[in-house]
Order: structure tokens, then C-alpha cells, then sequence
């Protein structure tokens, strides 16, 4: 239990009476880096953003960090806050600067003093090396340094848990390697994450584990050596065997 | 020497085409100009329906010979680019130059040439032009209505005070920055209510407000020391209840004692007028629509059912009745339903009923700014830890706010010229005076030179305000 920080037991969910989610049973340890891969509509994105309530569940339990998320967690935006999110559009705000984007949650949501926040953004910053940049607005910038912006801006926050939903899809290809090169530092630093992406190249680089959707099911879950070498299901061979 | 095409004009010829072209051109505008002016007509030994459309004629080919693209002179290129870029539009360019030449002499002889302001009396005004001795005499009526003249250096003072405080932001230092908008949200507000209630009256009126105010500044104070989970029931009922209290319970009469300063003569709001009055109005309905509007259009998004028809009913109700309805009612009806001892003042009562009206406009405007922010802005705020107020002030507002400064500038514009309304409540501010002076039997058959003078104090009030929101948008503008 003690290093289990994402517990999701028999969780169904449905929009309307479309099911998206089947079913999920998913334990995520501590420190582990984990790649959830699929075709479109397969419920990637919905399973992630359930993980910090950004979507509601309707059946079974979610266990974040000891914490359950039901429809009363009064400090829902306390499990947000340790949990940090990463969107494929980026989702800068793009009224304030870089480094304000980045101080925001921090001075208003855990009280840090301003000066203290900036010294932090700047570090964050920094290791994605856009801190020369910090005083441009999100729109002056290129997509791969939003997005490199937006990951320093998740991290500001310290959280626990880092999710990434499909943070290069909305790049091209040029900038994904700057973005994938971020993701990996921080791979290294030892976070968890849970990275739903197209990026095989990733997954074999840092993922321990990959995760294979469809139709709302886990279809597979892996090593990822394994995972690459002989994929037990029909339905995973035939994605890999189409995107690699 | 290239050969001279007159019906496609080139560069080669340029010389040629420009002098001739704008010796057309000029003459065209000369017959029209002396036609205009000292009423000659040079060409009258032609056919009646030719002389009449000569002028255009021949400024049709002057502009046909002078649009040559490319031609290397600035002036031209410009020239061409704006008012000649093809036949239809020379045409029009050259519509809207005639009629210009055309009404200038009319509005010069009126305006300034025949016009008079000399004198004292209706008798000096025999020209055909306008006689502004009528707006010089009436001017203090049309500035302050029924105000008695000896009492006006107060009203006098409190613009210039308010006008003075309204541009500290300016000058404020680095160090001061943050506070601005405190100041200007709450701060300059009561100010400038302290000023109109004691300075202006003088008297005991606005009671209402000030208890509001008292209820409102200690509910709050207590109110940081409530635990955010009965927040919402707390801002509800208590500001309510001590309201109420304060009024029939506690210091009623002391408050009324509180309220009068011996040394300045009480002038009731009925006395109120002129363009002072719509000043007052305007500056109150802003201040107040405002904020209501804005929790109108969040409460319209909430996800209470209670607050949410709560909201929806508000909007529409009040978008659905005509403002002068609302007034009447405010003014006629509503006493009605208020016990005998109970008297809110007219011009409070009016301000509330065109606050309340131009909220549901706001908040319907502020909505579609909410609307047109993307879905994405808010996951990211939820999942940066952010509470609902968080997300909203931080985040979501600021830039819904930016998206919407059109809309709201332009309701905050039909609001202002919404204020001559009140004349059916029997307020007379601006246009209210005008319509009592025209009808006054000594300087009857003015009423021109009035409307024209109040729709030129209105414009530069409109005008400023719109400039002002322009300013705003191109402030806050960061994309790109």
C-alpha cells in the first residue's frame, strides 16, 4: 500500500450512455514512469484526467496518494495540487508572462512568498532551458517552449505525480524532440509520471511499464522490453505492427 | 513620346495624365465650391440637367486620368489607394467631397456667422443663425438644474476633487501599483459617495446606502473569520440580517443626526439637474451594474440550481421590461409595497432600478466572454490546484473581462445616454433642463440650439469613454 500512489479499482465511466472507461483496474508505485499507448477514442486521455477529477468517475474507486476521490473530497484542489498536468494545447494562460504562469499556483494556492516563487520558477525554468525567455507572453512563443513552459509550470507546484496528455501531438517534429528531451530529464529526476503518448521512442527510452488501450479496456500491460518483444494480445500487434 | 491612351492612363505619360487630370478634378470642385459659397452659378448657360451633374462629370474623368498605379509619387499612390482605387468609388469619393462643400456654408452661416451670443435677453437674437445667448443664459441650469446658485461651488468642488482623486493612478510609483485597483474598486467608489452624500446634499438622504455600506464593511470583516465551508450561506444571510437590524433596531436616529452637517444647506435630490445629475447617475450606474452584472453571469454557469435560476430569472426578467417601465415603477409602484414609515429617496431608488437594468446586459455580455474561453484554460487552472474563486480570478476572469471590453463599453455608452429617461420620475438631468427651458414662455422656439448643445456634450462623453475603452483593449492586449 505504502508506494502504491494511484490505486483505480473496477472503475467504469460512461458520457451519457456511451461507456468510455471498461472496467480499469490500475496500481501505480512510486517513481515509476509509465506509458499509456493506443489508437484515438481508445479512453487514454479520459483515464488520466480522472486521475486528478478533471473528469468524474461513476463507478469503482480511485485512490490517489491515500486519498479517494468521490464526489464529496472536500480538498479535491489538494490532490490537484500534488498531482501536476501537462495538455496537449498546452494551456498556457496567455495574459500572463511565462514566469508569471509559472509563479501563479504557487503564490495564490500553497501561500508561497513571491520572491521564493520566482526563484523556483526561474530553477524550473531553467532545467527546460527557456528561463532567457521568461518574460514573454505564451504567444510570443513557439509551441515546443509553451509546452516546455507548461511542464515547468506543472512542476512548480512540487507534485507527487506527473501526467502527461499526449504533450507532443500538437507539435511538429522539429520542437517534439526539445519537449521529449524535458520529459526524459525528468524521467531521470526520478518522478512519477504517466505519460499517454504516440512516442514509442520514449516509451523504450524511460517507460518501466506500457500500457495498451482500446475501446475503453486495458487491453495489455507490460515491461516495456517485454512489451516491444513479444506482445501477447492480437489487437496490440497489430498497432505496434502499424505504428512503428 | 509614348502614344497617349486617355482611356488607360500608364506611367509613361504620367505628366500629362496628372496635369490634366487634376486640372478636371479642380475644376469640378471650384464650380461646386463657388456654387456653395457666393451662390454663382458658373455654368448655368448649359441645359438645367447638365449643369447639374457637370461638376461630377467632369471629376469622374479627372480621377479616371489621375489613377495610375505604381506611379512613383507618394502623394498620388495614397491618393489613388484611398478615395480612387476603381469607377464606383472615385464616384462615391466624389459624392461625399460635393456634399460636404455643399452643407458647409449652411452649417458655418448657422453655427458661427449669423449666430449670436452677445446680450442677455431673447431680443438680440434676430440673425438667422443660432442664439447662443439662450444656452449662455440657461448654462447654469443645464449644469446644475434647480441647485440653488449659491450652494453650486459645492458641486463644483466635488467633480473637481473626484476628477483630481481619479487621476492618482497615474502618478502612483512602482511601490503603490498593487493597490490601484483596491483603490479604484472600493476605495474611490466611497469616496465618492461620502462626497454626494454629505457634500452635495448635505442632508439626510442616501440613509439607505449607508447602512448598506455599514452592513457590507462589518459582514466582511467578520467574514474572514468563517470557515470557508458556510462561507456561501454566511455572505447571504448576515449582510441581510444586519442591514435590517441596523436599521430598525439600532441607531436609527443617531444615524440621521450622524447624517446632517449644520453648516451646509440640505438640497434635495429633486433639485438635482442638469448635466451634473447625469454625471452622478452614470457614475453610480457603472459602478454598480458592474459587479452585479459580473456575479449575474457567473451565477447564470453555476452549478447550483438555486443560484442558477436565480440568475437566469434576474437577466431575464430585467431585459425583458423597458427601462422607462422600470423607472416608473421604481418610482410609482415600488413606495407601494414599502411601509408608511419607510422612504428610500427617488434618486436612490433610480439608481438602483437603471443599476439593476444595465446588469443584465452586462452579465449577459460578460457571459459570452466566459463562453469564448476554451475548455483547456480551465482544466489547467483545476489542475494547478486552483478553487472555483481561484480559478476565476486569477485566470478565467482577466481574460474574459479583456475579450468582452467592447461589449461592456458599449453597454456602459447606451447607459449614459439611457440616463435622460429619468425625466419620468421627474429627475431632470441634461436633456430633462432643455425640455423645461424650451417651454418656458420667454424664450420659446429654441430648442435647436438646446438639442444641439446637449448632443454635443454628449458625443464628447461618449467619445471619451469609447477612447478610453480602446486604450483599455490595446493595454491589455498580449497575444501575438
Amino acid at each position: 500500500m505504502s508506494d502504491k500512489i494511484i490505486q483505480i479499482t473496477e472503475m467504469n465511466k460512461w458520457f451519457g450512455d456511451f461507456q468510455v472507461l471498461k472496467n480499469i483496474n490500475l496500481e501505480v508505485e512510486k517513481n515509476k514512469k509509465i506509458v499509456v499507448c493506443g489508437p484515438s477514442g481508445s479512453g487514454k486521455s479520459t483515464l488520466i484526467r480522472c486521475i486528478n477529477r478533471l473528469e468524474e468517475h461513476q463507478q469503482g474507486s480511485i485512490i490517489v496518494d491515500g486519498n479517494e476521490l468521490t464526489e464529496d473530497t472536500k480538498d479535491i484542489e489538494k490532490i490537484r495540487a500534488e498531482v501536476g498536468m501537462v495538455f496537449q494545447q498546452f494551456n498556457l494562460f496567455p495574459h500572463l508572462s511565462i514566469l508569471d504562469n509559472c509563479t501563479l499556483a504557487p503564490i495564490w494556492v500553497k501561500k508561497m512568498p513571491k520572491k521564493d516563487a520566482e526563484e523556483l520558477a526561474l530553477q524550473h525554468l531553467e532545467k527546460v532551458q527557456i528561463a532567457d525567455q521568461a518574460s514573454k507572453y505564451p504567444g510570443q512563443l513557439s509551441g515546443g517552449q509553451q509546452q516546455r513552459c507548461a511542464i515547468a509550470r506543472a512542476l512548480c507546484m512540487e507534485p507527487k505525480i506527473m501526467l502527461f496528455d499526449e504533450p507532443t501531438s500538437a507539435l511538429d517534429p522539429e520542437m517534439i524532440k526539445e519537449v521529449l528531451d524535458a520529459m526524459v530529464n525528468l524521467a531521470k529526476a526520478g518522478m512519477t509520471m504517466i505519460v499517454v503518448t504516440h512516442e514509442m521512442g520514449f516509451a523504450k527510452e524511460v517507460a518501466d511499464e506500457v500500457i495498451f488501450m482500446d475501446e475503453g479496456m486495458i487491453v495489455e500491460r507490460a515491461e516495456t522490453k517485454e512489451f516491444f518483444a513479444n506482445p501477447k494480445s492480437d489487437r496490440t500487434k497489430l498497432f505496434l505492427s502499424q505504428i512503428l | 513620346m509614348n502614344k497617349l491612351n486617355f482611356l488607360q492612363p500608364d506611367k509613361n505619360n504620367l505628366s500629362t495624365y496628372l496635369y490634366t487630370g487634376v486640372f478636371f478634378v479642380a475644376l469640378s470642385i471650384f464650380i461646386v465650391f463657388v456654387n456653395s459659397f457666393f451662390n454663382k452659378d458658373l455654368i448655368s448657360f448649359l441645359p438645367g440637367i447638365i449643369s447639374f451633374f457637370l461638376p461630377l462629370i467632369l471629376g469622374f474623368i479627372g480621377l479616371h486620368l489621375i489613377r495610375i498605379d505604381y506611379s512613383g509619387m507618394k502623394f498620388l499612390d495614397k491618393v489613388n489607394k484611398n478615395i480612387n482605387t476603381n469607377n464606383f468609388n472615385a464616384f462615391l469619393s466624389l459624392l461625399i467631397i460635393f456634399v460636404i462643400i455643399k452643407s458647409l456654408p449652411p452649417l458655418l452661416s448657422w453655427f458661427i456667422i449669423d449666430a449670436n451670443i452677445s446680450g442677455d435677453s431673447k431680443d438680440v437674437c434676430t440673425g438667422s443663425g443660432a442664439c447662443w445667448t439662450y444656452i449662455k443664459i440657461w448654462f447654469n441650469r443645464f449644469m446644475y438644474g434647480m441647485y440653488p446658485n449659491a450652494e453650486q461651488w459645492r458641486i463644483n468642488l466635488s467633480f473637481i476633487a473626484l476628477a483630481f482623486l481619479g487621476t492618482i493612478g497615474f502618478f502612483a510609483t512602482e511601490k503603490f501599483k498593487k493597490y490601484l485597483t483596491l483603490y479604484y474598486v472600493v476605495v474611490y467608489p466611497v469616496i465618492a459617495f461620502f462626497f454626494i452624500f454629505f457634500f452635495i446634499s448635505g442632508g439626510p438622504i442616501f440613509f439607505d446606502f449607508s447602512y448598506g455600506i455599514i452592513a457590507a464593511v462589518i459582514s466582511i470583516i467578520i467574514g474572514f473569520f468563517i470557515p470557508p465551508k458556510f462561507k456561501m450561506y454566511y455572505f447571504i444571510i448576515v449582510p441581510i440580517t444586519l442591514y435590517i437590524l441596523l436599521k430598525y433596531v439600532f441607531f436609527y436616529e443617531e444615524l440621521i443626526e450622524l447624517g446632517k452637517l449644520e453648516a451646509l444647506e440640505w438640497v434635495e435630490t429633486g433639485a438635482w439637474g442638469g448635466l451634473s445629475l447625469t454625471f452622478i447617475v452614470s457614475f453610480f450606474c457603472l459602478i454598480f451594474c458592474f459587479p452585479i452584472g459580473l456575479f449575474l453571469s457567473l451565477g447564470r454557469r453555476s452549478d447550483f440550481p438555486i443560484i442558477k435560476y436565480f440568475s437566469i430569472g434576474m437577466i431575464e426578467f430585467w431585459r425583458g421590461v423597458p427601462l422607462i417601465t422600470v423607472l416608473f415603477m421604481s418610482s410609482v409602484m415600488f413606495p407601494m409595497f414599502l411601509p408608511e414609515d419607510m422612504f428610500i429617496d427617488k434618486l436612490v431608488r433610480v439608481i438602483i432600478a437603471i443599476s439593476l437594468f444595465e446588469a443584465a446586459y452586462v452579465a449577459e455580455v460578460i457571459r459570452g466572454g466566459l463562453q469564448a474561453l476554451p475548455r483547456g484554460q480551465y482544466d489547467a487552472a483545476k489542475s494547478l490546484g486552483m478553487g472555483y474563486w481561484k480559478m476565476h480570478i486569477l485566470v478565467i476572469l482577466p481574460q474574459a473581462l479583456k475579450l468582452v471590453i467592447p461589449g461592456i463599453a458599449n453597454t456602459f455608452l447606451a447607459l449614459v445616454k439611457d440616463t435622460p429617461l429619468i425625466f419620468v420620475v421627474g429627475l431632470l438631468e441634461i436633456v430633462g433642463m432643455l425640455n423645461l427651458a424650451k417651454t418656458n414662455p420667454e424664450w420659446l422656439g429654441f430648442a435647436m440650439e438646446g438639442y444641439v448643445f446637449a448632443s454635443v456634450l454628449f458625443f464628447i462623453i461618449c467619445y471619451a469613454m469609447s477612447k478610453y475603452s480602446y486604450n483599455l483593449e490595446q493595454k491589455y492586449k498580449t497575444e501575438r
